[in-house]
């Protein structure tokens, strides 16, 4: 089931009383999630992507705006009856039940013609749970399983009621490292499976990029950008997007361009066509730096970390924000590299240039925009 | 390792010392006490030793009047007083406005003198030259006939005994089960909601049991507490609990050691260590069912 946000709009009374005015956790927000996609909200903690979620699942209600799941506008409907599917953060299983009987607690809820028998409810129950693969555990209770066995009763206990949408809520995050990388193959392999339109919230960038069909960048309630994973990567709209996504992160520079050329510092290091003279700030990519000896950028080099297949060069230099930036090169690339200088040239698909002032993205002449792809 | 048990002894001894003195060596001496028979508390000596005393108890007429008493104030006041304390709690819960307010009202007769809510019990319910009492003069407004509730019929008396106790052992109730129910994790009651559960359901299937160790917590206590009443019916009816008819156990012990009938501590002994009996067994019926019933 598809869902469409239509200027989607919560505002809260600001906690400290003596602030009239109120706190926007979710600001204009006007996107569609098509049918059967798996998207992530990505964002830095406090930036309204919980509260997006549970707008959608009706368990707030939205100060403006409307929300469609389809066809059918379900703004105002309870989240009973809107046929979602919730996982929480800590899974909220109830204790007291088994697994088993959290599963079947959402089918015992069913009323009038929806009832189902006893046995009926049991099929159901167990048809989910083979489905995250707990079937052997059904008689457990979720004091008696880790954290991952707990994620996937929970993630049964959305799904047992087949609804038409699911929405998890930082499933990952209070799994360890290893869990983390498996349970979210997992919820792919299950999202893929069922085919259900699933929404998941998340503050780590690795995690959305790697599961999700789109991605939504949210910042303090407002929407960044909405794309493919790679697309928002390689074509990030603004500063935030860029430097919120990517591990190890990008280098940002303040840079000049003069005449169509674009300075760092001293270093002439791209032409930029018709980009307007004045100040900028760029951003460029660990692996945009390309080790030449007639490279543009002159760098002062710190040190090289050498990770096998690749090598990390960390590196000085006056224009940037930060103390030292880090370049990624092939292993290959970087033999011989010592001494107090190295020299870079720049992968112009790698370089991206923002407004110092609104920190929007500028595009020179001939590179494609992100809203157009 | 043997210097540090014997300092941990060390510390241990002025508390050990205090319970000897003060909790083992009374209990001990009630025991034989309880097995001394015709024992003179003027002369210190008594005729032999056996069960003489707690067949004399058992037959006695006032101490079957206080067990029947006390049966009856237990098994009317523990049900009750829980169930209401669960219903104002869940109220309480549930208003936004005022909670601080409210939690407050309930919780001033446990910090009031029992005495003076008799007093006030008083006002409410007795019959004096002057005045019918408030719930008489309620209960004429409707057309019916006055009761005489601190000196009349049984029920009459038995009625105010188990409201007053009931008023009375509430308000720690309600502050036990207002806390327990601000500790169930409300994200439970979150996904109950999107699950589509009634609200009777939430409360059966999850509130009931989150809270269930504090409810048979409240229920252990509140059969210990009414088995040992005594003073709340002094509050109301006076010192001469048997002329009144509404004697307890405990009331019992006390008259037969320092009330007008006592200087019986043998029967005051046998009396006491057949209420224990009685306490203990409870006590471990209810652990049992807890334990049966008891999950997480």
């Amino acid at each position: 089931m598809k869902i469409v946000l239509e200027h989607l709009t919560k505002r809260y009374p600001n906690r400290n009383r003596k602030i009239r005015e109120e706190v926007v956790a979710v600001d204009d927000f006007t996107f569609e999630i098509p049918d059967g996609t798996l998207i992530g909200l990505l964002g830095p903690s406090g930036c309204g992507k919980s509260t997006t979620l549970n707008l959608i699942s009706g368990l707030e209600a939205p100060t403006a705006g409307r929300i469609f799941f389809g066809d059918t506008d379900v703004t105002s409907l309870p989240p009973e009856k809107r046929g979602v599917g919730l996982v929480f953060q800590n899974y909220a299983l109830y204790p007291h039940m088994t697994v088993l009987e959290n599963i079947m607690f959402p089918l015992g809820n069913l009323k009038g013609d929806a009832r189902l028998s006893r046995d009926e409810m049991k099929r159901r129950a167990l048809e989910a749970a083979k489905l995250v693969q707990i079937d052997n555990l059904l008689e457990r209770r979720p004091s008696e399983m880790s954290g991952g066995q707990q994620q996937r009763v929970a993630i049964a206990r959305a799904l047992v009621k087949k609804p038409g949408v699911l929405l998890l809520d930082e499933p990952l995050s209070n799994l360890d490292a290893r869990l983390r990388l498996q349970t979210r193959e997992e919820i792919r392999r299950i999202q893929r499976e069922t085919g259900i339109t699933t929404v998941f919230v998340t503050h780590d960038q690795e995690e959305a990029m790697s599961i999700s069909d789109l991605i939504v960048v949210m910042k303090k309630g407002v929407l960044n950008q909405i794309s493919k994973p790679q697309a928002v990567y390689d074509d990030p709209v603004n500063l935030f997007v860029a430097t919120f996504l990517g591990t190890p992160p990008i280098n940002v520079f303040d840079g000049e361009v003069r005449s169509g050329v674009l300075h760092l510092g001293d270093d002439a290091v791209l032409t930029v066509p018709g980009v307007r003279d004045g100040a900028v700030k760029v951003g460029v990519r660990p692996e945009g730096f390309v080790p030449d000896p007639e490279g543009a950028l002159h760098c002062g080099l710190d040190r090289v970390e050498v990770m096998g297949r690749d090598t990390s060069i960390v590196f000085r230099h006056g224009g940037l924000t930060a103390e030292t930036g880090r370049a990624i090169v092939d292993a290959s690339d970087a033999v011989g590299l010592e001494g107090g200088e190295v020299r870079f040239s720049l992968k112009p698909q790698k370089t991206h240039l923002f407004d110092p002032d609104t920190e929007a993205r500028i595009y020179p002449d001939g590179a494609g925009k992100a809203g157009e792809r | 390792m043997k210097k540090q048990n014997l300092k941990a002894w060390l510390y241990l001894l002025p508390a050990l010392a205090f319970l000897a003195v003060f909790m083992i060596y009374p209990l001990a001496d009630v025991v034989v006490y309880s097995l001394e028979e015709g024992y003179n508390s003027a002369s210190q000596t008594f005729r032999g030793v056996g069960l003489y005393n707690f067949s004399y108890v058992l037959r006695d007429p006032y101490f079957l009047a206080a067990v029947r008493n006390t049966f009856l104030l237990v098994i009317v006041t523990v049900p009750v007083s829980t169930g209401l304390a669960l219903l104002i709690s869940l109220a309480l819960n549930s208003v936004k406005a005022l909670k601080n307010v409210f939690q407050t009202v309930y919780f001033l007769p446990y910090v009031t003198n029992t005495l003076a809510v008799g007093l006030v019990f008083m006002i409410l319910f007795k019959k004096t030259a002057y005045s019918e009492g408030l719930v008489n003069l309620l209960i004429n407004w409707f057309g019916g006939p006055s009761v005489d509730f601190i000196d009349g019929p049984y029920w009459a008396k038995m009625l105010v005994m188990c409201i007053y106790t009931v008023w009375v052992v509430m308000p720690f109730k309600v502050l036990i089960l207002t806390g327990a129910l601000a500790s169930v994790n409300p994200e439970y009651y979150k996904a109950a909601r999107v699950d589509g559960a009634s609200k009777g359901r939430i409360f059966r299937r999850i509130t009931l049991p989150m809270i269930s160790p504090m409810i048979f917590y409240l229920v252990i206590t509140g059969f210990i507490g009414a088995f040992k009443a005594y003073s709340d019916e002094v509050a109301l009816f006076g010192t001469d609990l048997n002329a009144a008819g509404m004697n307890t156990i405990v009331g019992y012990v006390y008259d037969m050691l320092y009330g007008n009938s006592g200087g019986y501590p043998s029967y005051a002994s046998a009396a006491a260590l057949i209420l224990f009996a009685i306490v203990f067994t409870i006590t471990c019926v209810n652990l049992l069912i807890s334990r049966k019933s008891a999950v997480v």
